[in-house]
């Protein structure tokens, strides 16, 4: 059982950075990338392959990060001009491309069979059988500073001039903002995180292949990134937490539904979060926490500010 | 009394059609003018040819001495040219406070390095932009609404706010789209009185609107456009008594 929760508790802090990821990308810079598991395998392949070319674990996970940070930032000069759709069409080809990639190139990759033995940080201190535990305290934090790298950036003048693209970029340059190079940074910000979570991913499996990165990885971020609220790193915490519960806790239904085999249940599991999705975007159609703003009141404590309650009101979702 | 702000012949055509025929027209340094016409003589179109969000097929922009010729919009309302625009644009998911301060803050506060490293420095760098956002909000009278959503703002209350963002880059010469389209007449007036004082202090105004009333109590100068070029300027009276003028509103006698 404690290894069960143990193997829970990785994935879902993985998928906890992916969507921290995503958030800086799509929540606050409004820019929709369906390609993100073609940067979460470039991160964890350029991970693999570093540390066992003699790079080392640690040197990996760096060259993970790097790959996918570069990768994003290349992407997004390309591509910064497009609007929002069309963004979305080139990130999801990309992902495609890479998946290609990973199967094809088996002088690097090792095509299908993928690579094994991928070497893990601090592996010689406990012995294999306690190693995830150490791996979980690990990704933990992790995950604390990957959220703590995401608060500063969302709370802080950059993040609030990212919120201005994607609110309306014509009115953000206006303001003197130069949107094309704010979106490349929050590309690549948000590239290096995903990355790191591949590297994440390698550290935990050592054995990587292309059938581990369907776009179901893509889906997952975006469904943590919708529960918790665009824009709110807490908020996705929770909402990747409350996803991987979710498709955790119906595992058990072939308890109490006899009468469907394994791959009716996973498929029946799969649309019983989307159901879920559908009706949060109905009935909470902004998350479960709203992103962070500055508060006039609390800026400037000495001016006694009265707020104006009647006029308050949600526009979210965000148009984009 | 040397011009802010020069325009010479102009040209851009939207597929087959000429929106900007050979426009040339200067605004006059620390006045308010008028740039006024029938609907469709090109006056937006000019608008966001000057403020760089169009680029024109011939002719030069220049700001205060200076070729505008190829400088992207956010670098023009850097250098104090600044628009607002004719349907209020504000930026619904951040909070009015946000709006303004958004407005105030460099770019040197906004890098990513910024964000996380010497953030001491920041934090005292965006207090003095915070006491200008007070200080402008209390004067657009939108204090009161400082922490709600841009989004929640009446239509008067947005051209205020676009008002107010303008103001937070210290800018030389603000253009205001028809900033009386769609506002009640009691805010017109409150409007009226904070453009003139504003210009008071030696901001110069650029003011396309529809609105007579506000363009004879507010501009020193009117230029009228038609059909794409300047077809007479002057003081609202004179403008207003000539024939060419009326014409181009009501249609030639035949």
């Amino acid at each position: 059982m404690t290894a069960y929760l143990v193997t829970i508790l990785i994935l879902a802090s993985i998928s906890a950075i992916v969507a921290l990821g995503l958030n800086i990308q799509w929540g606050v810079a409004g820019l929709v990338n369906f390609g993100v598991v073609g940067f979460y395998s470039v991160g964890a392949y350029a991970t693999a392959i570093v540390a066992l070319g003699g790079g080392g674990a640690w040197g990996g996970l760096l060259a993970g990060v790097l790959a996918s940070a570069v990768l994003s930032a290349l992407i997004a000069l390309l591509t910064v001009r497009l609007t929002d759709d069309y963004l979305a069409i080139v990130a999801l080809g990309l992902a495609e491309v890479v998946r290609l990639v990973l199967l094809n190139e088996a002088w690097l990759t090792g095509g299908p069979l993928g690579i094994s033995g991928i070497p893990r940080p601090f592996a010689g201190l406990v012995t294999e059988a306690n190693y995830p535990v150490l791996l979980l305290g690990m990704i933990l934090l992790a995950l604390a500073a990957t959220l703590l790298f995401a608060e500063a950036l969302v709370r802080s003048p950059f993040g609030r001039a990212l919120r201005a693209v994607r609110d309306d970029d014509t009115v953000a340059a206006a303001l003197g903002k130069d949107a094309l190079s704010l979106r490349i940074k929050a590309f690549a910000a948000g590239g290096a995180i995903i990355g790191l979570a591949g590297a994440l991913h390698a550290f935990y499996i050592t054995y990587i292949d292309p059938s581990q990165f369907t776009s179901i990885v893509t889906a997952y971020a975006f469904m943590a990134v919708i529960a918790g609220g665009r824009g709110s790193n807490i908020g996705l915490i929770i909402g990747a937490g409350s996803i991987m519960a979710l498709l955790e806790a119906t595992r058990f239904l072939k308890d109490f539904i006899p009468f469907l085999d394994g791959t009716k249940l996973a498929a029946l599991r799969l649309a019983m979060i989307g159901a879920g999705i559908v009706l949060l975007l109905i009935f909470r159609p902004q998350g479960a926490m709203a992103e962070p703003r500055l508060s006039a009141r609390a800026s400037r404590p000495e001016a006694e500010l009265k707020p104006d309650r009647l006029s308050e009101r949600k526009v979210l979702p965000h148009a984009s | 009394m040397s011009a802010l702000l020069d325009v010479a012949g102009i040209e851009k055509k939207f597929g087959g059609v000429a929106a900007l025929s050979g426009c040339t027209l200067s605004i006059a340094r620390g006045k308010i003018s008028g740039l006024i016409g029938p609907n469709g003589a090109g006056k937006t179109t000019l608008l966001s040819v000057i403020s760089g969000a169009l680029s024109p097929d011939k002719g030069t922009v220049s700001f205060d001495g200076r070729d505008l010729g190829g400088l992207p919009p956010h670098r023009r309302a850097a250098i104090g040219l600044v628009r607002t625009f004719q349907i209020a644009r504000e930026l619904e998911n951040l909070t009015v406070f946000e709006n303004v301060v958004l407005a105030g803050s460099s770019p040197e506060e906004e890098t990513t390095f910024r964000a996380l490293f010497k953030r001491r420095g920041l934090k005292q760098s965006q207090a003095l932009v915070f006491e200008r956002a007070e200080t402008i909000l209390k004067r657009a009278g939108l204090w009161h609404v400082a922490d709600n959503l841009a989004s929640a703002l009446s239509g008067g209350q947005k051209k205020l706010l676009e008002l107010a963002r303008a103001l937070m880059l210290r800018p030389k010469l603000v253009l205001l789209d028809e900033p009386a389209a769609g506002v009640a007449p009691p805010l017109v007036k409150s409007l009226i009185g904070f453009i003139r004082e504003l210009a008071a202090e030696g901001i110069t105004f650029g003011i396309v609107e529809h609105d007579m009333h506000l363009i004879a109590s507010l501009c020193d100068e009117v230029h009228v456009l038609a059909e794409g070029r300047l077809l007479v300027s002057g003081s609202f009276d004179e403008v207003s008594r000539d024939k060419r003028v009326v014409d181009a509103y009501l249609g030639r006698a035949a």
